[in-house]
């Protein structure tokens, strides 16, 4: 038997590797070509001005539907509570959650409100594999629980630790997350349920762009009062939702070390292998095919020749 | 089946037709060629056959729960962290252990080291298991399981790293299916099956050699998304889908030459000679490429360390344990590889692969699970979760082993081939 490969057979071997190429051929275009909408609309915090009444927390839970909390929202010992050694945070029956943070040489805590942040490029959206966020023009982040497969990279990729699982749910689970109240308000121009909730206007909602300028105005007019740094506006590429302080962030729960860009330009790279391989290792990989089986085919070469004589 | 096979000539089946010359029927393959007493007698006298037994009496059922009251009846539920043993293990540790497929489909097929060829279908056989049972961990940690071709047909997200891993894997497991299938094709006597495959092999074997590239390094790249939540030693975003793919080599071949002693030690029976004797040298040549591919391994690790700036970290506990990781679990089969290698030892190189394989897993499960979230809480898994999936591996234990039973993997076809 001959153990070289004919012509044809490696024409048809090199032809398989080159479909396998192009019928899988990835289309990251759409994700380079995104640029965000730079006249969504954002909310800023100001964390100076917020008393923590938990009223954003009750008009959200209302807002959305969302189950009756254990503890109603008036008590205030939640602030205390801690798991595993952290303050509470998001979760399927909470899309938004207020902490207390005493920091050493203020007078009076500090609360911060958490809530999704509604990224400019989304990490849970450019993680997701089934397409199931989307950034709408207006500015939210919103999630269709109809596609999603319940993967929960999206849960890996928010650096804010924001998405959370309906794990409860054997047939019926889904992210559980703010959704900027985009269905019931936002699409409407309206505020969402919490900002509108809150009687300290520690919540300012308006366009993105514009609340940047807001946010430098306060730090600006109020020499010394503000940390001078508006925390979401670089952030991972920037946020809809931003926040200003009166101490450095990292001392009331921020992340301080998140990329300043988004998320999806560290696995850009990788991305930008996939044609190359694609691409070249099916020529590569044959043409070794061939090196390597040289001595094979020439045998049988001369072989083919006798049998002609 | 060692009792039987000395009582009767005819056992192990190696042939379409009896000593007689009346074909076995496709039962009897099936049985083993034994009568349902008979079968049933070996099957309770091994030990690890009770082993099997205790861990499906208890995983089963937790199995199920899974499925009626959701994952939140036998994980934590953790939102912190959504990914757990079924991922960290299943996916990312059965993964780079599956390597072996691509790795001697290469080596045999493509630069035709013939000498490779009585451990081929074995490695074949372990990377479509491995990629196979990836795929059942996966479905068991899957939110909605039923909705797992949703990337394939209902709504695609192709700008994403899972995007990738999942169409590759895909596509993977039917190369990997076509590659085993002339065993089957053998086993059953469908031999015009086995030649259209036969001519495709160039094809296939290039195509695997593509798709384990990108998504052996797809998982790593994975990890990108979550910049600010894994330890920087176990995370470089430049360098992360390399050491992915560099260890799955090592992972793969060490994997092949696990499952090819425990087959050698325990199912002897079902070997044949060529495979016996073949075995010892293709262990050390093995062997000699897992020590090749570690040092290239620890090179670029050393290299990502340097190029983050990383080097102070090594001085802290966290760098101790990264230190520990590479020194236990890639150093030291490196060193018990190149040393089995020179002296002739094949013993040494399968201790080596033992600890390699389990080196791989450990560092799969330090950058899912230990790594990340290392500045917020450890997380221990439920025991339910542990349970299930030590009974998801003893499923693909069983498979595994109830195949190289019967299909022509570890033996040679005698009937028609």
């Amino acid at each position: 038997m001959k153990s070289t490969v004919s012509r044809r057979n490696f024409i048809k071997g090199g032809l398989a590797g080159t479909v396998a190429a192009t019928v899988l051929k990835e289309n990251t275009s759409q994700a380079a070509s995104f640029e965000g909408y730079p006249e969504g609309m954002g909310v800023l915090v100001d964390l100076t001005r917020c008393v923590g009444c938990r009223s954003c927390e009750a008009a959200c839970n209302q807002e959305q539907k969302l189950p009756q909390p254990a503890k109603p929202f008036n008590d205030f010992s939640v602030f205390d509570e801690i798991e595993h050694g952290q303050k509470r945070r998001t979760d399927e029956t909470r899309y938004t959650v207020v902490n207390r943070y005493d920091v050493p040489g203020q007078d009076h805590p500090l609360f911060r409100k958490i809530q999704c942040n509604h990224c400019q490029e989304p990490a849970c959206l450019t993680s997701c594999f089934v397409n199931a966020y989307t950034k709408t023009p207006e500015g939210a982040v919103i999630y269709n629980a109809k596609v999603c497969v319940g993967c929960r990279t999206c849960m890996i990729a928010c650096p804010f630790y924001i998405p959370t699982f309906k794990y409860s749910s054997a047939f019926n689970p889904r992210i559980m997350k703010c959704v900027f109240c985009y269905d019931t308000r936002l699409k409407d121009g309206k505020p969402p349920a919490c900002v509108e909730a809150c009687p300290q206007e520690a919540l300012t909602f308006g366009k993105r762009s514009e609340l940047i300028k807001i946010g430098q105005q306060r730090i600006r007019e109020t020499s010394g009062k503000y940390e001078d740094h508006i925390y979401g506006e670089h952030e991972v590429g920037g946020t809809a939702w931003m926040y200003l302080s009166s101490v450095p962030f990292d001392k009331v729960g921020f992340d301080t070390h998140v990329p300043k860009e988004p998320i999806l330009n560290l696995v850009k790279d990788f991305l930008g292998i996939v044609p190359m391989v694609l691409t070249i290792w099916p020529a590569l990989f044959a043409g070794f095919h061939l090196l390597a089986t040289r001595k094979d085919w020439l045998k049988g070469k001369t072989e083919d020749d006798h049998e002609e004589e | 089946m060692r009792l039987f096979s000395h009582q009767r000539p005819e056992l192990p089946i190696v042939d379409h037709v009896k000593t007689d010359g009346t074909p076995w029927t496709l039962k009897e393959k099936l049985w083993l060629g034994l009568s349902m007493p008979d079968y049933f007698k070996q099957f309770f006298r091994n030990p690890v056959n009770w082993l099997m037994i205790g861990i499906f009496a208890v995983g089963l059922p937790l199995l199920l729960q899974r499925y009626i009251y959701g994952l939140t009846a036998v994980t934590h539920a953790s939102n912190d962290y959504p990914w757990g043993l079924f991922l960290g293990f299943g996916l990312f540790g059965m993964v780079p252990l599956s390597a072996s497929g691509f790795m001697l489909g290469t080596t045999v097929e493509l630069f035709g080291r013939k000498d490779f060829h009585p451990i081929e279908r074995l490695a074949l056989l372990n990377g479509l298991l491995g990629y196979f049972f990836a795929v059942v961990y996966l479905e068991v940690d899957l939110g909605m399981p039923w909705r797992l071709p949703y990337p394939m047909v209902v709504s695609l997200g192709p700008a994403a790293v899972l995007f990738l891993v999942a169409w590759h894997v895909a596509t993977y497991l039917s190369v990997q299916i076509a590659e085993v299938l002339p065993a089957f094709f053998e086993w059953i006597g469908w031999l015009k099956g086995k030649r259209v495959i036969r001519k495709m092999v160039l094809g296939l074997t290039i195509a695997g050699i593509i798709l384990s590239t990108l998504h052996q390094g797809a998982l790593g790249a994975l990890f990108n998304y979550a910049p600010a939540k894994i330890h920087p030693l176990w995370l470089s975003i430049n360098f992360q889908w390399i050491h992915f793919f560099c260890s799955s080599i090592f992972g793969g071949l060490s994997m092949v030459i696990v499952s090819s002693t425990l087959i050698r030690n325990f199912a002897g029976w079902r070997c044949d000679d060529t495979f016996k004797k073949s075995l010892d040298d293709i262990t050390l040549k093995l062997g000699k490429g897992c020590s090749l591919a570690m040092i290239t391994y620890l090179v670029i690790k050393l290299v990502a360390v340097a190029h983050d700036q990383e080097w102070e970290y090594l001085l802290t506990g966290w760098g101790g344990y990264f230190m520990l990781e590479l020194g236990v679990g890639v150093i030291l089969p490196m060193f018990m590889f190149a040393a089995a290698v020179r002296n002739n030892a094949p013993g040494l190189a399968r201790a080596a692969a033992f600890i390699s394989v389990v080196g791989i897993i450990w560092n799969r499960l330090n950058t899912s699970m230990i790594a990340f979230n290392w500045e917020l809480y450890p997380e221990i898994p439920h025991w339910k979760e542990v349970w299930i999936t030590i009974t998801l591996y003893a499923l693909y234990f069983i498979t595994y082993r109830f195949i190289v039973y019967r299909l022509p993997i570890v033996y040679r076809w005698k009937g028609e081939r």
